[in-house]
């Protein structure tokens, strides 16, 4: 006996289905830290803290800050940013899994809301990182850090961070759909993801940096994340003048919206693009 | 009569150069298993994805339980199911986990999901590892799992793409088997396969495609019949008498002998199997041959296969010619 699923035709109830389809995909990831842990921990929670601990004791010693202030306060809103950095690996790496095992066609050939699969892995993907977020603000607290302007500037500088993480869910479901036929590009695409910090100010003050390395770090989107979280957080920001660096709240809303508006579209058209 | 499961008129389908479906037609009756069957790159996946709404045709139009894919993909996707090359379920998730999942995203409520989801497991013999994560399954629970994930709503009709590539033969007994449930619960069911025991063993009809075109369609039987009736096979005690023997049936069936020193063997097409088998026995014996084995058999759905094949000539060129499908049957 075959049983026809019911399509609603209202809008309202599309809507409803949408919202619920995108909650069971976000519920699957959830599954997956449930199921394995230990990965979990490992890949997205450890990695951060041994690099704190690395450039904030190892490192950290020869380190001096332009301007004044303690190394390890300038490095933890640099590594809460570079969090973000690794969230394009981990959404093009499921994204381009899911849709190079067929699981992405599976749900195409279903009658589920089409942006669900999307809407779905990037409320997931950013559940992961405000967790992860969490665990480093944590890891930070006990290695001396903490925000020294209040709770709301604390909350608006993370609330900035997941703004560029918002954009990167669309940098990496854009690279995962360009680039999932073939797993190396997967994998080159990924040792990107440090140079991409070294190139900004996460780990050092772009002052110390020979100017035309300065010029590309200061125009790096990650560097304004990083120069406003340090602001809001009372953070030391390694003395560097410059109209960018002084409007730095602004750019890093301003970099995120740049960048959503450009690889929003362009991952819809890939998304789009499977059908053809 | 209810209207075919699946209709298909003319879908073109290019990839820069290469066509991967060029005319490709196909007509398949509600309730049958019907196999797509052709070498790798014929365009038997292609065909499956348009089918499944996963991919836009160039030119052409194709009806899944009478509704058009292109235009209407969500009422076709509301009564299709899907079981491609990988299994696709998710590896860090338990089976019955990812049966739910596929049967929240049906809209089934959480409860009916579940009691869905041990059902299935029971049905295709994974109950024992419902629990387990998909990872440590082997490569035909997997596929198992696949094809009881694409049937979580009991679909019309049901698309397999190559669904025993690369198994063990045990695994793939089990899939078939779970198949043949599958098909008598009246879904339809579309199969491609570059296996001709699974086409033989499992389609109603077959559709045998190549170069992205359907060169010949009709029962396994029909299409064995295309390569000439029946034959007769001898094998022989002494290599020696290979020559005369052959030279013997020649003359006296008036048909082509094919030989083979290897195996001292003799094959003969026949029109009436068992007069020509006595013939055969008593022509044999007049000449003081003696033979070790002679059997009569119809031909094989492999000869009828590289017969087809064959006849195709190479590359793309085989768009341009207008060659019409050896139409044995139109359902």
């Amino acid at each position: 006996m075959t049983v026809t699923p019911v399509i609603p035709r209202a809008i309202c109830s599309r809507l409803g289905w949408a919202v619920t389809d995108a909650w069971v995909i976000t519920r699957r990831d959830l599954a997956h830290w449930a199921r394995q842990p230990g990965a979990v921990i490992a890949n997205t929670l450890l990695f951060p803290v041994m690099i704190v601990l690395m450039f904030g004791y190892l490192l950290g010693g020869a380190m001096t800050v332009p301007g004044g202030g303690d190394y390890r306060d300038f490095l933890m809103p640099g590594m809460f940013a570079m969090t973000m950095v690794f969230g394009i690996g981990a959404t093009l790496a499921t994204v381009s899994a899911d849709a190079a095992r067929g699981v992405t066609d599976r749900f195409r050939s279903m009658p589920m809301a089409t942006s669900a699969v999307v809407v779905g892995r990037a409320a997931a993907d950013m559940l992961n990182s405000a967790a992860a977020l969490a665990v480093l603000a944590g890891c930070g607290l006990l290695v001396g850090w903490h925000p020294h302007h209040g709770m709301a500037c604390a909350l608006g500088a993370f609330g900035l961070l997941l703004l560029l993480r918002f954009a990167f869910v669309w940098i990496g479901i854009y690279l995962g759909l360009t680039f999932y036929p073939n797993p190396e590009a997967v994998t080159a695409v990924r040792t990107f993801e440090f140079p991409i910090g070294f190139l900004g100010n996460p780990f050092v003050a772009i002052s110390t940096m020979p100017a035309w390395l300065g010029a590309i770090a200061l125009w790096n989107p990650l560097s304004s994340t990083v120069s406003a979280a340090r602001q809001l957080f009372g953070d030391p920001i390694g003395a560097h003048a410059s109209w960018i660096t002084n409007h730095a709240v602004l750019m890093a809303v301003a970099w995120p919206l740049l960048l959503i508006a450009v690889f929003f579209p362009l991952s819809l058209h890939r998304y789009r693009r499977l059908s053809h | 009569m209810d209207a075919p499961a699946i209709v298909c008129e003319d879908l073109c389908k290019r990839y820069g150069t290469v066509a991967a479906l060029n005319g490709f037609g196909l007509v398949a009756p509600e309730g049958a298993v019907y196999g797509l069957l052709g070498p790798n790159g014929a365009g038997k996946t292609t065909a499956v994805r348009v089918l499944a709404t996963l991919l836009c045709p160039d030119s052409g139009r194709a009806e899944v339980a009478g509704f058009d894919v292109t235009s209407q993909p969500d009422q076709v996707r509301a009564r299709i199911g899907l079981a491609g090359q990988n299994a696709a379920v998710d590896e860090i998730l338990s089976g019955r986990q990812n049966l739910v999942m596929f049967g929240r995203l049906y809209h089934l409520p959480a409860t009916v999901a579940r009691r869905r989801a041990d059902e299935l497991l029971g049905q295709f013999g994974l109950a024992d590892a419902g629990s387990k994560p998909v990872r440590q399954y082997s490569g035909g629970m997997r596929r198992r799992l696949d094809l009881a994930a694409s049937f979580i709503v009991a679909p019309r009709v049901l698309f397999l793409d190559e669904p025993t590539a690369g198994l063990d033969p045990r695994g793939r007994n089990e899939v078939w088997e779970s198949i043949r449930a599958l098909a008598a619960s009246g879904t339809t069911v579309l199969l491609t396969t570059q296996y001709l025991e699974e086409a033989d063993r499992l389609a109603d009809a077959i559709s045998v495609i190549a170069a992205g075109r359907v060169i010949a369609a009709g029962s396994p039987d029909e299409l064995k019949s295309l390569t000439g009736g029946d034959r007769i096979d001898v094998v022989l005690r002494e290599a020696g008498d290979l020559i005369p023997a052959a030279r013997l049936l020649q003359v006296q069936l008036g048909a082509d002998v094919s030989l083979d020193h290897d195996t001292r063997g003799l094959s003969v097409p026949v029109t009436d199997r068992l007069a020509a088998l006595t013939h055969i026995v008593r022509s044999l014996q007049d000449e003081n041959i003696t033979a070790e084995d002679i059997a009569m058999r119809r031909p094989t759905l492999d000869e009828a296969f590289l017969h087809l094949i064959g006849q195709q000539p190479p590359g793309d060129t085989a768009s341009e010619s207008s060659t019409q499908p050896a139409e044995v049957n139109t359902p």
